[in-house]
């Protein structure tokens, strides 16, 4: 340790005003602020409040609470992986296979963002964020094992220009940028995106007999077009090469096939915990959006029009990515509703709107993603009108 | 059902910004504060709530073939559609000239923000492209009316989360070369991707 400080500090000084690489001096700063504690700290006189949390120890609470999901996300590609080819299989192998499928996307998304983020700071002069590094592993985590690597750079490199940099940089979006590039995806290439999600790796004549990779939300949409009981093809599906696949408890703790990180609602809750323990994510926000969403599923219960209309409400809360989505990008501060009462209203209506897309749009069997960003460009203006109604109702008591 | 259906689709589905890419000018122009784009929209709102169904009566008993056949069955024949445009222009200004005397008269403070841009709702393409949707979609009256107005609350809805959103850009560092327009080009083709949400909702 000493001996990289000692190197650190030697060449700090080509980095500094005025010397050869004044340039890339940011690039140098974030390479020694994420390696050591900076040394800077806020002077005693003239500041009122002092804390130890800054943007960069705010990140890493993020990517500690996605790790879950990311274990149980490798785990389970493995596991899907032999499950379709109808094997039993070592806790290492399917470790192993999980690995071989999603260490590389996550290096790509990494590469690419990081470097588009290089780049900016050296021509933008502006300090390089921890942001990309949660924004890096969201990335990843909402798309299917499948997923080219080529699509996952074009859409890293998308969402960082246009989604990001554009704007300024890290905390300065409007959108939230991981699902920006789940969103390019997914109207850019919808056949590797959508439909029949990743299942195994190999080709098709390998499965066992009766295989399909449908989630349950592509029975959803099944059932609405053909009638048939949601309910019974849930738990009639698997039969013969994993039974009881769509259980209500096999879904809460994720054993499914869906995009890596977003199907365990366990994991998921496990992040939510260390998010809203160490005071990063809004506890109302992630509440609120699964309060929406199984009011939503009840309304529509009590209208029954379609077979998917009739699911138990609760079912909504652990298919699909609804539990990755509320916990991880709905409560990002950057494009959430910033006021107390806002949090409430963006949360109730991101899980209202990704109920009422997932059983009334044929078009899109997933709500979740299109929900957020939906409201992420209203959540200006839902603050706008919850700041202006304060300050009405505070001058109404000041007159008095 | 069918009119709650029209409703939704002219609000979000067919928005005649997202979709149709109409009234850009007003709606890049006039969205950098909430309260004006609120304004405006709530003019536009007005100013398509009366002239679609107007346009559809003028349609339907002047200018399509046979529209004018109460007159007498001499004019059964009779075909105006080429006068379309300007008529419908026609009325579209008279209005926007309306619209101009209320607003003048109740809230001057607007009158003075909203500006040159009021005048100009007359040849805002929104409008217009309303009517002419109204056409082209074979509605009947009311059906005609719920369109206008849902085309109205679309495109307000649209402004004012521009408004919003720009106003909080203050806080961002927009490289320089796409301050302004630039950007608020940008954010609206996320938005874009934001309100295709609803494509293929039906109830």
């Amino acid at each position: 340790m000493k001996f990289l400080r000692d190197a650190l500090d030697k060449t700090k000084s080509h980095f500094e005003k005025g010397k050869k690489f004044e340039k890339f001096y940011y690039i140098f700063e974030s390479i020694d602020t994420l390696m050591f504690t900076p040394k800077e700290t806020t002077h005693a006189k003239g500041v009122q409040i002092r804390d130890a949390v800054d943007m960069k120890r705010m990140m890493m609470t993020v990517i500690i609470a996605m790790i879950p999901c990311l274990l149980f996300g490798i785990w389970n590609v493995g596991q899907q992986h032999f499950i379709a080819l109808g094997q039993q299989a070592e806790f290492l192998d399917i470790i192993l296979i999980g690995a071989m499928k999603v260490v590389p996307i996550i290096a790509v998304s990494y590469i690419v963002g990081l470097g588009i983020e290089f780049t900016f700071s050296v021509f933008r002069q502006h300090p390089i964020n921890e942001g990309f590094l949660v924004t890096g592993m969201l990335i990843p985590l909402v798309l299917p094992a499948t997923i080219p690597l080529w699509q996952v750079a074009l859409a890293t490199a998308f969402a960082v220009i246009i989604g990001k940099e554009a704007f300024g940089g890290t905390g300065m979006n409007i959108l939230n940028v991981a699902l920006t590039a789940r969103a390019f995806l997914y109207f850019a290439y919808p056949s590797q995106i959508s439909g029949e999600v990743w299942t195994f790796i190999g080709d098709n004549a390998q499965a066992v007999a009766g295989f399909s990779g449908a989630t349950p939300l592509a029975l959803g949409a099944d059932a609405v077009a053909n009638g048939t009981n949601m309910m019974t093809s849930m738990s009639s599906f698997g039969e013969g090469w994993y039974d009881n696949i769509y259980s209500f408890s096999n879904m809460f703790f994720g054993f499914m096939p869906g995009s890596i990180g977003e199907t365990s609602t366990l994991m998921c809750l496990i992040g939510a915990f260390i998010l809203i323990a160490t005071g990063v994510g809004s506890w109302k926000i992630i509440f609120s959006v699964f309060a929406g969403a199984y009011g939503m599923g009840l309304i529509l219960n009590g209208f029954g029009a379609n077979p998917f209309m009739d699911m138990p409400a609760h079912y909504h809360l652990v298919i699909g990515g609804l539990a990755f989505g509320a916990v991880f990008m709905a409560s990002d501060p950057v494009t959430a509703a910033q006021t107390e009462t806002g949090k409430w209203i963006y949360g109730f209506g991101i899980g209202m709107l990704t109920v009422v897309i997932r059983v009334l749009n044929p078009a899109y069997p997933e709500g979740i993603m299109l929900a957020i960003l939906f409201f992420n460009v209203f959540a200006p203006l839902i603050d706008f009108y919850v700041v202006k109604a304060n300050k009405k109702r505070r001058l109404q008591r000041a007159t008095v | 059902m069918e009119l709650i259906n029209i409703g939704i689709r002219s609000i979000f589905i067919e928005n005649m910004i997202f979709a149709y890419f109409l009234g850009m000018c007003s709606f890049l122009a006039v969205s950098k504060k909430v309260s004006t784009a609120i304004g405006l929209g709530a003019a536009v709102i007005f100013v398509l709530t009366i002239t679609t169904p107007v346009n559809w009566l003028l349609q339907e008993y002047v200018l399509k073939e046979g529209g004018l056949t109460w007159l007498g069955a001499s004019f059964a024949e009779v075909n105006l559609e080429f006068l379309q445009f300007i008529m419908f222009i026609a009325v579209i200004a008279a209005m926007v000239q309306l619209v101009e005397m209320i607003i003048e008269k109740f809230s001057p403070s607007l009158y003075g923000t909203l500006g040159i841009f009021l005048p100009l709702i007359a040849v805002n393409c929104a409008i217009l492209g309303s009517s002419l949707f109204m056409v082209q979609k074979d509605y009947n009256l009311s059906e005609a009316t719920v369109f206008g107005f849902g085309s109205g609350i679309g495109w307000m809805l649209a402004i004012v989360a521009l408004a919003a959103i720009r106003e909080k850009l203050k806080y961002s560092n927009v490289p320089d070369g796409l301050k302004g327009l630039g950007i608020t080009m940008i954010i609206t083709g996320l938005m874009g991707i934001a309100f295709k949400s609803f494509i293929g909702i039906a109830i």
